[in-house]
């Protein structure tokens, strides 16, 4: 069985691995990694529940071999925050009910981090475009929406004041 | 679920990869974005024994205007730089409308408009765009470049005329004739879906007149759509009431839809109209 050594940055901490070239970079983050923050939902590249960052863009890790992320830096929800100190985007989540079952919610709190990176002050339209590839089947998305919209405002509140 | 077993190459030059090509031939694919290939290779109607990955290939990614003011668009350019490119929206409004219509955000990030086009899926937004704009594909091999319009480029469904060992390392817009006005117009029944209807108009227009029109149709035939003759019904002409609805009814007719759970026949000739009939009443078109 071939193998092939990949090395990538994950949540700020290097990671290498040997791994067959067709194991998918969800895979690898689940199974290889063992973080099981991302999900793996609809094997067509439909759902966007596997959302991770790729050097800060969002990607679908379900449509990624790991062997091409070698040198990459990757963020999960994982590196998102942690329990004892929720990052903005999670606290809104929790705020504003933006889940049910959770299981699109790492995805969607992925593709929000990713819109605020350069967008701060998003409308409702923009935030709705931004998710337009990750699906929920509980919420309707309406809380999904003002989580993201209390997790800005959350932001720019910060940024203001450590001025 | 996961492909079958594949060896993995990641050239560091268009001359590594055409010596691939060469030592593997059938057996070899070349990978840009994936977007396409990798869900296809997941449901295992793509069985690849080499792949080929494009991206450890530096100087692909270019987005620029030539001297002669054509537009050059590289292999690994992504979708969403032509999303986000400013530039585009005054040189090439059309190709600058349809980005953001592909797919969703995160398939925006690794897809690519060259390999949209290799690809060659039928219904695949692109092909129109670059009907429209009489764009042409860039192929290199081990011999040397050729550029391919895209009518000859895309053969059949999924079937592209590269040579065994040739490479699309870019694509090819010619300068506009005068002012670059146009858009795509895509009906979809939800984000990421294909196109119930997609309508790409491009014009070139000067004085008032319309220079060259380009008007090509997506998801009404076996393949996307070149409406010839409501192109050449507006060259030459100012856009007004009269030339506007005789083009939108030519489009209409040159499209071959077939009804299926996104509409009927009837319906979407009736899209295409409609969207034709928008294109050209913009208020760009009526700008320029």
């Amino acid at each position: 069985m071939e193998e092939r050594r990949v090395t990538m940055i994950v949540n700020g901490e290097p990671r290498t691995a040997d791994v067959e070239p067709r194991i998918l970079l969800a895979h690898f983050i689940r199974e290889v990694l063992g973080m099981t923050g991302t999900h793996i939902g609809c094997d067509t590249t439909n759902c966007g529940v596997c959302t991770v960052l790729c050097d800060g863009l969002p990607i679908k890790s379900c449509t990624m071999f790991a062997v091409m992320m070698d040198g990459h830096e990757i963020t999960t929800v994982e590196g998102l925050g942690m329990s004892s100190e929720l990052h903005p985007i999670q606290q809104g989540f929790r705020q504003e009910h933006g889940l049910q079952c959770g299981f699109c919610t790492p995805g969607m709190m992925m593709a929000s981090k990713a819109l605020l990176a350069e967008n701060i002050n998003p409308t409702e339209e923009d935030i709705r475009w931004a998710l337009a590839g990750n699906l929920c089947r509980c919420t309707g998305y309406q809380n999904i929406v003002k989580a993201v919209i209390w997790a800005a405002e959350k932001m720019r509140s910060e940024t203001a004041v450590s001025r | 679920m996961y492909p079958s077993r594949f060896h993995y190459e990641a050239p560091r030059s268009l001359e590594e990869a055409f010596d691939l090509l060469r030592t593997y031939g059938d057996e070899a694919k070349v990978i840009a974005g994936g977007q396409s290939l990798i869900p296809l290779m997941k449901l295992r109607f793509a069985s690849i024994g080499v792949l080929i990955d494009l991206n450890t290939i530096p100087g692909l990614d270019y987005l620029d205007v030539g001297p002669d003011g054509s537009l050059h668009i590289g292999a690994l350019c992504r979708h969403r730089t032509l999303e986000y490119s400013d530039m585009l929206r005054s040189k090439q409004p059309t190709i600058s409308a349809t980005a953001p219509l592909i797919s969703d955000p995160m398939v925006r990030t690794r897809g690519t408009l060259v390999g949209s086009l290799c690809h060659a899926d039928p219904q695949g937004d692109w092909a129109s765009v670059m009907l429209a704009l009489d764009g042409e594909i860039i192929a290199a091999g081990p011999d040397g470049e050729r550029t391919i319009p895209t009518s000859q480029f895309v053969v059949g469904p999924f079937q592209n005329s590269l040579r065994p060992g040739e490479i699309a390392v870019g694509a090819r817009v010619p300068a506009p004739r005068g002012t670059p006005v146009g858009t795509y117009l895509k009906l979809e029944r939800r984000v990421g879906d294909f196109a119930t209807v997609g309508v790409a108009v491009a014009l070139d227009m000067s004085g008032g007149s319309v220079v060259r029109a380009g008007i090509a149709l997506t998801g009404v035939g076996a393949n996307n759509i070149k409406a010839t003759a409501a192109e050449q019904a507006l060259v030459g002409s100012a856009l007004n009431a009269g030339t506007i609805e005789q083009a939108a009814r030519l489009a209409a007719e040159a499209a071959q839809p077939k009804s299926d759970v996104r509409g009927s026949a009837t319906y979407k000739r009736h899209v295409v109209h409609t969207f034709v009939t928008r294109a050209l009443t913009s208020r760009e078109a009526r700008a320029a």
